[in-house]
């Protein structure tokens, strides 16, 4: 975002008989850096975005509510808030409590885990659906042993709630471990000399403190399962209107030449990732305001 | 060399010498020790080590702390004070060794079990609740009835001088009053003892001197056990009953504070409360040529030639001429008006530098000048036997005065 180039920062103050001189041509030179800046945003996130705005529109308001109508848009898209809501759920409550195992305890192969958190941000997504699919397939290491017992993974909805919850694993650990580790263990401290348990202090004193991060996790964690494609892709099926995510519908959708729903599906995705986007910036000003303001 | 121990030529007497009375500990303000020997002990720790890795943070360290007195752990940073009272408060657990907290063996009880209050240094107050909150905290996890948390809060509220403002965060708070909410936080579950690490560390000069005033008069009115963590000696003298001096993880010294400061019992603890000059005993005396030695001996004492001299800045008188009374010749080196005090360095035989403090008095001639003769006497001393390990301490006899 352009916001976060810092092209404001203070210059240096300069003598005064220089001034003209010195300020000009750096002046000049920021302002050739911002309109650079600008331009490159504008060729590579604003044209696209308008472009497909335009696209669905193009027929006006009503073709889009037409095909957002559609019942296998809308099983798409409950599909995939259902595997979004699940898969955050789970990864907000494990990585918080793997957050505060790493910050709040000295064991023998911390960093290993530590490194290993970061996994799914390094493998390419589609790989990590197959893992899953070797795993938990047919022929697989355990699926051989849950398919005769009725359990089916693979090629059904906990495979893809699985393979979004593998790519989205690292997003609340990342925030929370920077944020608990800056809070210390003062606090969670006061609190047990105080007389509060364990569970009440993170309750009463961890988690509000922390509240900010676990949103700001909580939000790129929704973000990402949303748009995830490439591992669901690989453990889905991509059965339509059963195991078909709104992604899933879009990539159908333009394979197929019928790509009017894709369309109008993909601006409702980049509306929502939009939304997310401000939330996130809101987040993050509390975050900064909170660390700054420490008592 | 030794120092004759015939008492007929005494020109200082030793207040080590057990037959004669001890000016010194039969001051006043000394005599707590005795009183408190029938008290209660509120905090004893015993034998208590902990080793982080390959340092050994506290070594074999006992003490107690009576009932209702506000007791300094004092020492240099890395002695090992914080992690004392975090044993205590059972934030950390001692690899050897217990803590008894009324009577009571705590060694194996969690920190919410032990009843203790604590304050931090960064206060620690939590800063998504309100004043009102943080110091009902303890009340609540309690489960007290309402009304009485309310009350409570109220009481304390009023305790430290913050009763407009309940409703504030502690963002909004300065620093002094941020550390005043966290004392009543500390306070608000009639804890039994309070402990306090470097309360006043993260605050400024002027703050810190109003808050530390203000705490000893808390105490006075709430007479909680107190034992406060601090490396600033002046602080300490400023707020405690008693002091635990601590260097290197192990008890230098305990007692009340005026006692350490003019009885140390090692030279660690006379340089770590206030200055001291330090001269060897030798080559003070044998330098004397035209004067007579000085000290020309002490009675009782047998000392080795490489003795020392231990003596307060504040303790040493300074003359133009000679009067009579033992002293050394000096020569002015440096002067420094301090405001309310001047400071003189002198050197004693050339290379020994001491540094004296007189009160800047416009009635007395004070006007030295580097390179000027001068002529030194100590009021109080206390001579140091590296061998034995003691002090002697040595104040000027008062038949010495009347012979001069």
């Amino acid at each position: 975002m352009a916001t976060d180039l810092r092209l404001d920062e203070p210059s240096l103050p300069v003598p005064a008989p220089n001034l003209w001189q010195a300020v000009r041509p750096s002046s000049l030179g920021r302002g050739l850096l911002a309109g650079a800046v600008l331009a490159w945003f504008a060729i590579l996130i604003l044209v696209p975005s308008l472009a497909l705005a335009r696209q669905v529109f193009l027929g006006g308001l009503k073709p889009f509510l037409q095909a957002v109508a559609r019942p296998e848009v809308q099983r798409a898209f409950g599909m995939s808030l259902g595997i979004t809501a699940l898969a955050t759920v789970v990864n907000t409550v494990f990585g918080i409590g793997l957050a505060l195992v790493l910050t709040r305890q000295r064991f023998w192969g911390r960093a290993l885990v530590d490194g290993v958190v970061d996994l799914p941000f390094a493998i390419s997504p589609i790989v990590a659906g197959l893992m899953l699919v070797v795993l938990y397939g047919p022929e697989g290491w355990l699926g051989r042993w849950l398919e005769p017992h009725g359990v089916r993974v693979v090629y059904a909805i906990p495979g893809m709630i699985l393979a979004t919850m593998f790519v989205t694993v690292p997003f609340v650990v990342r925030e929370l471990v920077p944020v608990l580790r800056e809070l210390g263990e003062e606090y969670e401290q006061a609190a047990h000399t105080l007389g509060a348990g364990r569970w009440r202090t993170f309750w009463s004193v961890t988690l509000p403190s922390i509240r900010w991060g676990v949103a700001y996790g909580v939000t790129l964690t929704v973000a990402r399962s949303l748009g995830e494609f490439g591992a669901v892709l690989v453990v889905s099926g991509n059965v339509i209107g059963h195991t078909q995510t709104a992604t899933l519908y879009i990539q159908e959708g333009v394979e197929s030449f019928h790509p009017e729903g894709a369309y109008a599906a993909s601006l409702v995705l980049a509306a929502i990732s939009f939304i997310l986007l401000v939330g996130m910036d809101f987040i993050r000003k509390h975050l900064e305001g909170g660390r700054e303001n420490r008592p | 060399m030794t120092i004759a121990s015939s008492s007929s030529t005494g020109v200082f007497r030793s207040t080590e010498t057990r037959s004669k009375p001890d000016p010194v500990a039969g001051r006043s303000w000394l005599t707590t020790q005795a009183a408190t020997k029938e008290s209660t002990v509120a905090i004893e720790v015993r034998n208590l080590s902990k080793r982080y890795g390959t340092f050994q943070a506290i070594k074999d360290v006992s003490f107690e702390v009576i009932a209702g007195q506000l007791v300094a752990l004092l020492g240099p940073s890395g002695s090992g004070k914080s992690t004392i009272l975090r044993i205590i408060a059972g934030l950390e657990v001692a690899d050897t060794g217990g803590v008894l907290l009324t009577g009571e063996d705590a060694t194996r009880l969690s920190v919410q079990e032990r009843g203790v209050g604590f304050v931090f240094q960064h206060y620690a107050l939590f800063r998504h609740m309100t004043v009102r909150n943080n110091i009902a905290f303890g009340l609540k996890v309690r489960k007290l009835p309402k009304s009485e948390i309310r009350a409570r809060v109220d009481e304390l509220l009023e305790l430290v001088q913050l009763t407009g403002y309940a409703g504030r965060y502690p963002s909004q708070l300065s620093g002094g009053q941020r550390q005043r909410v966290a004392l009543a936080r500390a306070l608000a579950p009639r804890p039994k003892v309070l402990l306090l690490d470097e309360p006043f560390g993260a605050l400024d000069a002027k703050v810190r001197d109003e808050l530390r005033v203000w705490l000893r008069k808390l105490h006075d009115e709430v007479h909680v056990t107190s034992l406060f963590v601090t490396h600033d000696q002046r602080e300490a003298f400023e707020v405690a009953d008693q002091f635990i001096v601590l260097n290197a993880g192990k008890v230098q010294q305990v007692g009340p504070p005026q006692s350490l400061y003019l009885r140390p019992s090692s030279p660690f603890v006379a340089q770590f409360l206030g200055q001291v000059n330090i001269l060897p005993l030798e080559t003070i005396q044998l330098g004397s040529r035209s004067e007579a030695p000085f000290p020309s001996s002490l009675p009782g004492l047998a000392l080795q030639s490489d003795a020392q001299i231990y003596v307060r800045p504040h303790d040493l008188e300074v003359q133009r001429e000679r009067n009579g009374r033992p002293c050394w010749g000096a020569r002015v080196e440096r002067i420094t008006p301090l405001g309310g005090v001047v400071r003189m360095e002198l050197s004693i035989k050339g290379d020994h530098r001491i540094q004296l403090e007189l009160i800047s008095d416009p009635s007395l001639d004070l006007n030295f000048a580097p390179g000027d003769t001068v002529f030194v006497t100590p009021r109080h001393m206390n001579v140091f036997d590296a061998k034995s390990h003691t002090f002697h301490p040595v104040v000027l006899g008062h038949e010495i005065e009347a012979r001069a």
